[in-house]
């Protein structure tokens, strides 16, 4: 048996954890290999015949037949479809931000939109709300993380599912829940209130950007926990024991021999979150706080509320190029992470 | 096993408790509790009642609930064939081109969803194609949104296929339409339906693109969510909410039990 056998591609566990790390498809994809790649593979197969013609069999890659076009063409549909209604709308938004419509020279909108302090304060809101947020994701996911898979109780199993349910819903439903817990007569002030008779509680940071980073990092952890549980998962806990029976303490071992292992995937999940706070935008909306304006809202007032779209082409070019920068090196990272 | 002595592991999960209940579990029992109450000025909701719900599932509400439910099945059939087409075209690409394409198709989840919504409404205000003010610039919004998601699902999928059983299928003389139909896109279906359900989901929650362009007679749930809760309509925005959740829910079940049966194949 030659050594490329096409079957052999799947050795050793499924490649799940790139892929979970990208926080999409639910984890029942990762249950390894559907046959056994073992198994060796028969000799007719090993070629690719075009079909029952007799044909010499054609290496992959190659036209199959002289009829056949190439395999590239297939391509071409879906990536018409996603040109038509993507990339040419984008491209637009770009355009319309250069010269708009309506006249105005090349950078009129830049120069007015750069100076405008709505801008610079929405900048600074949006980068330190989604770095704050993501920082918080990954310290509470990891720790999260490290319970479920390490210190497991009975249960544990259904809080991962849990959690999968979870990410199914929309963000705003945070926010929603917050006004009934934190709001100004929500749950916690009613408790305070009820004990010490207070007017009113001491709770009215919902309308505070700290509303809006306490609702992103409920709604963001789990993106951090499942890449996580997937590389906790191809963790040899033999290394646990051994490090446990040389006298290693719990938080030495999860410093020296779980961190390292982690840290692709705390990577790839904690710069998935980092771009998805800085184009969130139910979670602002629902918030309904004046002084909390980030980019994506700033686009949504510009072109809805006051009808200015060059301005809003700007800010939406401003919002794109920094999210698909950060979301080029999230690629990277979780390309590293093992996909 | 890293906490080795009984009280230690009692104090982690006490821990994992504290941090995971108020966070996690809570919002959304505090979300279904409001949607049974007319009050929420003590430590729990007061004056029960279901007329939250009688005013959920009739009227505009209704309306909302239908509009969401055809733009997001619509939105994921249509991402589910484009992202699928294109997940199968790309895997007989070389590697460059493989990875280029996947480039494009991940594109859209960088892409601020505001953003994708103001594109397309920029885009199609305009001849030759004018879909504002419309129902079907929602669902190519959505459509656009959710490809992203099923090509990834998919082309992660295909990775994983044993090509033992479509070699063996070509081998018997099977022309390659006929592999792709009796051969890969069986083997592919637990995914496929697993694809659609994301999308789904996704779809019926979408609020950023679809608040920069529906129409007043196309709005869906999310939109009619906030517009409830906006004008300080919490309670029946809950309700309406908790249709929200129960129906992506329903939906996602109804998906995984076609999975399961598929799996046996």
């Amino acid at each position: 048996m030659p050594a490329a056998v096409p079957g052999s591609r799947q050795e050793g566990p499924a490649p799940c954890a790139g892929e979970s790390a990208a926080a999409s498809g639910p984890p029942e994809h990762c249950t390894g290999p559907i046959v056994d790649s073992a198994r060796p593979v028969p000799g007719p197969a090993l070629g690719r015949p075009s079909g029952g013609d007799g044909a010499a069999p054609s290496p992959r890659g190659a036209a199959a037949a002289p009829r056949a076009l190439p395999r590239s063409v297939w391509a071409l549909p879906p990536v018409a479809v996603l040109a038509l209604l993507f990339l040419y709308p984008l491209a637009l938004v770009v355009q319309q931000s250069l010269t708009p419509d309506g006249g105005g020279g090349a950078f009129d909108a830049y120069a007015r939109v750069f100076g405008s302090r709505a801008f610079h304060d929405a900048l600074g809101t949006t980068v330190w709300l989604a770095v704050g947020a993501t920082l918080g994701c990954l310290v509470l996911g990891f720790t999260l993380a490290l319970v479920i898979a390490f210190v497991p109780f009975p249960g544990a199993r259904a809080v991962a599912k849990f959690i999968d349910v979870f990410l199914s819903f929309p963000s705003f439903l945070i926010t929603l829940a917050l006004l009934f817990l934190y709001g100004t007569v929500g749950m916690a002030n009613g408790l305070v209130t009820e004990f010490t008779g207070a007017a009113e509680g001491p709770f009215h940071f919902l309308t505070t950007p700290w509303g809006v980073l306490l609702a992103e990092i409920t709604y963001f952890t789990p993106f951090v926990i499942r890449p996580l549980l997937a590389a906790f998962s191809q963790l040899d806990t033999a290394q646990l024991e051994v490090a446990a029976g040389l006298g290693a303490r719990p938080a030495r071992i999860v410093r020296q021999v779980i961190l390292p292992e982690a840290l692709p995937a705390l990577g790839a999940g904690g710069s998935l979150v980092l771009v998805m706070c800085l184009n969130e935008f139910g979670i602002v909306l629902f918030t309904g706080a004046k002084d909390v304006t980030t980019l994506p809202m700033l686009v949504y007032g510009k072109a809805i509320l006051e009808s200015d779209y060059p301005a809003a082409c700007v800010v939406a070019v401003v919002n794109i190029a920094i999210s698909v920068g950060l979301f080029g090196l999230y690629r990277v990272v979780s390309k590293r992470a093992g996909a | 096993m890293l906490v080795h002595s009984k009280a230690g592991r009692w104090a982690v999960w006490g821990l994992f408790g504290l941090l995971f209940l108020p966070l996690f579990a809570l919002p959304l029992l505090v979300v279904v509790a409001a949607s049974f109450a007319t009050h929420w000025s003590g430590a729990l909701p007061s004056g029960p009642t279901a007329g939250n719900y009688a005013a959920a599932v009739r009227g505009e509400s209704l309306q909302a609930l239908t509009t969401s439910l055809v733009t997001a099945i619509t939105a994921s059939l249509l991402a589910l064939t484009v992202g699928t087409w294109a997940a199968l075209a790309g895997a007989a690409l070389k590697r460059r081109g493989r990875r280029l394409l996947d480039a494009l198709f991940m594109l859209p989840v960088a892409v601020p969803s505001v953003v994708v919504g103001l594109a397309v409404l920029v885009a199609f205000s305009r001849p030759p194609v004018l879909l504002n003010g419309t129902a079907p610039i929602v669902v190519l919004a959505h459509t656009v949104l959710v490809t992203a998601f099923a090509h990834q699902s998919v082309s992660a999928a295909i990775v994983r296929l044993d090509p033992v059983y479509e070699q063996a299928a070509a081998s018997l003389g099977a022309r390659p339409a006929y592999v792709l139909w009796r051969v890969r896109l069986p083997l592919l279906l637990p995914s496929l339906t697993a694809a659609g359900g994301l999308c789904f989901a996704l779809s019926m929650g979408e609020l950023s693109a679809t608040m920069m362009l529906y129409p007043p007679d196309w709005m869906p749930l999310p939109v009619r969510i906030f517009t409830a809760t906006d004008r300080g309509s919490l309670f029946s925005g809950s309700a309406v909410a908790v249709v929200l959740m129960a129906a992506t829910l329903l939906v996602l079940l109804a998906v995984s039990r076609i999975r399961t049966k598929a799996s046996y194949r």
